[in-house]
Order: C-alpha cells, then structure tokens, then sequence
C-alpha cells in the first residue's frame, strides 16, 4: 500500500514537473523544474529496486547535465520567445507525433502481451550473481567479465579529451601567464621605488 | 578466467594503448617541429613492433577456442592477424608521408601521431570482435580518432567542415549500428555472435530482419558503399591529403573486415537474409562509384567515388559467402591497400612552384612532359585500379570475380565486369589528360623524398613483379578466411 502510494506521488509529481518544464516561460525556471523531474524519476527508479540507476540519475543528469543546462541558459543569449513563437502553428504536428509514438508503444505492447513477438532468451551470461545488491552485480560483471571493454571505453574517453584539446587549443600572445620561478626570485630593489616627491609636484614612474 | 593467457594473446592490443598513453605524455613536453617527429617515428616503430607481435598468428592458421581472450570478448585468429597487419602497414604508411604535409603548413602536432595509433587501436578491436559490444567500443574509437584527424588543418574551412560532416553523420550511423545491435540482442537474447548464430536459424521473426538490416546500414556507412556514400567525396576532398590516404585505406580495411565478421560468424545461418543487400550495394557501388567519378574535377573527389567504386567490388566477394569469395575478398583488400595508398601519396606530391598542393584534374595536363616518373606511377596506378591486366590490380578483381562465378553468382559477376567498364573511363582519362593534353606546367614542385620511395614501394607493389606475391599472398589470404569458416 505504501509502496503504491508513494509511486504515484512520485510520478504525479514527475508529471506536473515535466509539464512545467515546457510550461514555464522563464527557462531558468525550466531547468529548476526539470531537476525536479529527475529527482522523482530517481526515486521511481529506487522503488523499482534499481538504487543504481537511482543514483546515476542524481549524479549525472541533476549534478552534471541539469547545471550545463543551467550555465547554457544563463551565459549564451538566447531569445526564448522567438524559440517559442511557433508553438501554436506547430502544435498539430507535435500532437501528431505525439499521437503516433502512443500508438507505436500501445501496438508494441499489445502485440508482446498476445505473444505475437518472439524475443530471444537471455543466454545468462549477464545474471547477477544471487543474493547481491545491484551495484554489486554490475561492479562484479563490469570488472571481471568486461573489464577489457571497460578499459578500452575508457581509452575512448581519452582519445575524446585528447580530441577536444587538439581542436580547440590554441596558444595565443599577449597573455600574462604565471612564472612563478621568475615571481618567487624577484627582490625588492627590483620592484620597490624610494622616493621623496616635493610638495604640488607628482611622481614620475 | 586466465588473465596471463589473455593479456599473451592481447599483447599487441596492449602494446598499442600502452605506448600510445607514454607517447602521449611525451608529446606533452615536446613541442617542436623535431619533437613531433621523433614522436612519429617512435610511433611508427610501435606499430612495426606489434606487426612483428601478430604475423605468427596469421603463419599459424590460429582459429578456435585457442584464440579467445578476456572471456570471449576478442579473438586472435588468423583473420583478424591478416585485417590488422593491412591496418599497420597502412597506418605505418600514412605517419611517414604525414611531417612533410604538415610541417611546411606550420600545423604539425605530436598529437597527429598519437591520434593514429588509437584509431589503429581501435581497428584492431573491431577485427577482433567476437560479440556486439566489443564491435561497437572498437568502432567508435576508431571513429573518434578518425573525426578529429579530419579536421586536423582547424584553420582551414574545408578540413574544419569535413570533420564536422564526418562526426555529425558518423554519429548518426553509429545511431543506426546501435539500434540494429539492440533488435538483434533483444531477438536473439545475446551478444556474442556464435551464441546469434545459434539464435538465429532458420525462419526468423520480422524483427530480427530488421535488426539485421540496421546492422548492415550501418556498417555500410563505415564502407561507404552505397547508397550511404556521400559523405565520403566531401570528407575525402576536405581533409588533409595525409589524412585522408588514411581514410582511404586502414579505417576501410577494418570495417570491411568487420562487415565479414558479422556477416560470416554472427549472421552465418541468414545467409538468404543479408546476400540481397550485399549484392545490392555492390553492384551500386560499383555503379554509382564509376558514373559519379565522371563529372569530378577534383583528384581527391575522383579517387574517393574510386574507393566507393572498389569498395563495391570487394564486397562481391562477400556476397559469394564462401571461403574462397572471403580469401578472394582478403588478396583484393591487400591490393587495393597498395593501390589506393600510392594513388593518394601521388597527389600529395602534386605540388605548384611554391609547394601549394595542386588537386585539380586540369592542372596536372601534360605532366608527362615534366615530370615523367610521377606520371607514369600515377598511370600505373589508374591502369592497376582499372583492372587493365599486366598489372596487379586485375588479379584482385579476378579472384573476387572467380569466386563469384564458383559460387553460383555468374549474373553478378557478368554485370560487375560490366560496370567496371564504365569505372574504365575516368581511370583512362585521367591517363589521357596527363599524357596527351597541352601541359599546364602547374604541378612542376619538388616532392620530399620519403613520399618519392612510398610511391616507388606501392608503384612496384602493382607492378607485374606483384604477381610474383599471388600464392604466397593467396595462401595466407585462405588461411585467415578459414579461420573465419570454423562451425
């Protein structure tokens, strides 16, 4: 009972914060609400029993998309009014989309009930080991049976990074960089100037 | 699970990201002309060095349960030896022409090296894919590598647009490879392609068509056959001419070595199912990639719908789904290697008095008259991907052809030999214009010495003296396609 009743006040609310997501016309308030819907989507997923996904959503869509969404909105100008001035000229044809996706998951799912779709048995080789959390079973999948894959994704990472930097990197002049060497052996007599000004008359440095 | 066995039958794969990390931190603090070079020569030797680590698996026929490593999830066989030995060779070749290219534009970086090794990384990781997974981690590190070498000249408008229509549309047909590998996992309840071909007999569901149907799309982009081809004129004439003879050669090796992968072990039991669309996008290929040459003023753009062209042919071979059609497949591929590598070197050494790159079909009339050792390498080229007989570009179209017609396909044969008629055409005007045109003295700039001996190496490669490597090359080319076959 408890568990039902928190379902749907997790999705009601998810719900509502998806829609006020579109809905709002500050887009600093959109990306506020849409962290709201990532938070209930957590906790959906908690009460499924995957606490992993669970906390991936938290970590990295609220911790690090949700803030990329944040700083894109509040540092690029983007007129969203003009965004949004469309909307109701495009808004049969989003319905019709809308309408066709609903069909497609309804007939997808009707057509899996009346066993019409045959899918494949999984061959086992992906089961969690008995008795283990979720972030147990994929830890032990992912550093022993994939750890070769794992790695090479995370070449992968690197090969993107190093990617990024080569395009993007650039040494241009007229930048006072940090020599601290240079700052550390400065002495005083380079840098302090006594002097004894008369009166009404300035320095010259 | 035996990691010592693993990491012993990885060893070159290890050698590669290993060195490639160190060369990577090296690159960090050098950052000089003389810098980058050491670092492409180290590079090179690394590449060398892993070659070395590989051919035995190719001499010894490896294939079975022997050759499997890290559970199951890559393989050493003797196919996957003979696609990674063409895949160095070709990358070795593409790092010696790339410093001169560079260095004279100011915009050579250690990184360019480095950036090659972990394509070739990757590409060793697709030929030795035993399951989905790895396919797809192997492909996009390859890709990634590759989308960044395009736009390599970020100064340069062309170089900068070819990478961005490399990633953008490479990204949307790994979208299509991913979709394709989920209906298959969700058909056939698992990844790895012995266990899809045990799924996957007989009369299979509409979904599992289609799975089967994305995959192939998708991979055919990674070939560019047609019809998903036409990034590949505008990523071929945008990028840097060193990048692209890499393009050109080693990344294409890799995907058609995986296109028979997948297709022989994972789809083994579908023939019927994937034949129609191989036949389909070789004979378009071969089609499309000669008619469309015809209009091209642009060498690279030329030798681009070349490379679609041969691409079309080579995949005759798979359509025969025999051993000897993968074998025949295998010598074309390693001709075709040399024949492409030495077509794209020749235009690098096209240069105007000033060492500006001259890529015009026009500008190289009557380059016979001055440079004549240049000319007639490019004849011989073009002869040799014409398939014009004395020299070896027809063997590799013979043998793909002979195994077509043993297998039963005569109608595909006959009209692939029709079609590379048309292919004919451009590949002799080219000749025509060099030899027979008023000369525009355009391309009369000196070439650096070490692009001269690539193209003396590949020119003598194509020669008739070539046909002196068909047995041993046709011996090796069966035992690594049998290594494919093994139920």
């Amino acid at each position: 009972m408890i568990q039902v009743l928190t379902f749907y006040l997790f999705a009601s609310i998810m719900i509502a914060a998806g829609a006020f997501t579109i809905l709002a016309r500050n887009p600093v308030h959109s990306v506020l609400w849409l962290i709201v819907a990532f938070f209930n989507a957590a906790g959906l997923m908690v009460l499924a029993g995957a606490e992993f996904i669970a906390m991936l959503l938290v970590i990295v869509y609220v911790g690090a998309v949700a803030v990329l969404f944040l700083f894109v909105v509040m540092m690029l100008d983007i007129d969203f009014a003009e965004l949004r001035a469309g909307f109701i000229k495009n808004f049969p044809l989003g319905l019709a989309v809308a309408v066709v996706l609903l069909a497609e998951i309804v007939l997808g799912m009707g057509a899996y009930r009346a066993g019409a779709l045959e899918l494949g048995t999984p061959d086992g080789s992906g089961a969690a080991p008995a008795g283990a959390s979720n972030i147990e079973a994929i830890g032990a999948l992912l550093y022993s049976k994939y750890l070769f894959l794992f790695e090479a994704a995370g070449i992968i990472l690197l090969v993107a990074m190093v990617g990024a930097i080569v395009l993007t990197h650039r040494q241009r002049g007229g930048v006072r960089g940090q020599n601290i060497a240079q700052q550390i052996a400065r002495r005083p007599e380079e840098a302090v100037v006594n002097t004894q000004p008369e009166v009404g008359k300035g320095v010259s440095l | 699970m035996d990691f010592v066995q693993s990491f012993r039958l990885a060893a070159p794969e290890v050698l590669f990201s290993l060195s490639g990390l160190i060369l990577l931190l090296a690159s960090a603090w050098t950052r000089s002309d003389r810098g980058a070079r050491v670092i492409t020569w180290l590079t090179i030797a690394v590449l060398v060095i892993g070659g070395a680590m590989i051919a035995p698996a190719l001499a010894n026929g490896a294939a079975g349960p022997d050759t499997l490593a890290f559970s199951a999830l890559f393989t050493a066989s003797a196919f996957a030896a003979f696609a990674k030995l063409l895949i160095i060779a070709a990358a070795a070749a593409s790092l010696v022409i790339a410093p001169a290219y560079f260095q004279r534009l100011g915009a050579y970086r250690n990184e360019y090296p480095v950036l090659v090794l972990f394509a070739v990384l990757g590409m060793c990781l697709m030929v030795s894919s035993t399951n989905l997974l790895s396919l797809y981690i192997g492909l996009e590190l390859n890709s990634l590598a590759a989308y960044v070498l395009a736009a390599f000249l970020r100064n340069d408008d062309r170089s900068a647009e070819a990478g961005l229509k490399y990633f953008v549309l490479g990204s949307l047909a790994s979208g299509i490879l991913l979709f394709g590998i989920s209906l298959t996992y969700g058909f056939a309840g698992t990844i790895g392609y012995d266990g899809i071909a045990a799924a996957l007999t007989g009369k299979i569901s509409t979904g599992a068509v289609f799975g089967l149907v994305f995959v192939f799309a998708g991979l055919a982009f990674k070939i560019s056959a047609v019809p998903f081809h036409m990034w590949t004129p505008d990523v071929y004439e945008g990028s840097p001419t060193p990048v692209t003879t890499f393009f050109a050669s080693a990344p294409k090796v890799a995907a058609l070595a995986l296109t028979v992968i997948v297709a022989i072990e994972a789809f083994g039991n579908q023939i019927a199912a994937w034949q129609p669309i191989v036949v389909f996008a070789a004979l378009a290929s071969i089609v499309i990639g000669a008619l469309g040459a015809i209009g091209q003023t642009n060498l690279k753009r030329l030798l681009a719908y070349s490379s679609i062209n041969n691409v079309g042919f080579l995949l005759i071979g798979l359509a025969a789904a025999t051993p000897q059609g993968v074998a025949g497949m295998l010598v074309y591929l390693a001709i075709y290697t040399a024949m492409t590598i030495g077509g794209f070197v020749a235009v690098l050494m096209l240069k105007d008095a000033d060492g500006n790159p001259v890529e015009s079909l026009a500008d190289i009339a009557g380059l016979s008259r001055h440079r004549k050792v240049l000319a007639a390498c490019i004849a011989m080229i073009m002869f040799s991907l014409a398939g014009i007989p004395p020299l070896f570009g027809f063997w590799g179209k013979f043998v793909v052809f002979q195994a077509a017609v043993e297998a039963g396909h005569i109608w595909l044969a006959a009209i692939g030999i029709a079609a590379s008629v048309i292919g004919a055409f451009y590949y002799l005007k080219v000749v025509k214009v060099m030899y027979f045109d008023e000369p525009a003295m355009k391309a009369v700039g000196h070439s650096d010495w070490m692009h001269q001996a690539l193209l003396g190496l590949c020119a003598v490669a194509i020669s008739p003296l070539g046909y002196l490597l068909t047995k041993p090359l046709g011996a090796l080319a069966a035992t690594a396609a049998g290594a494919l076959f093994i139920p």
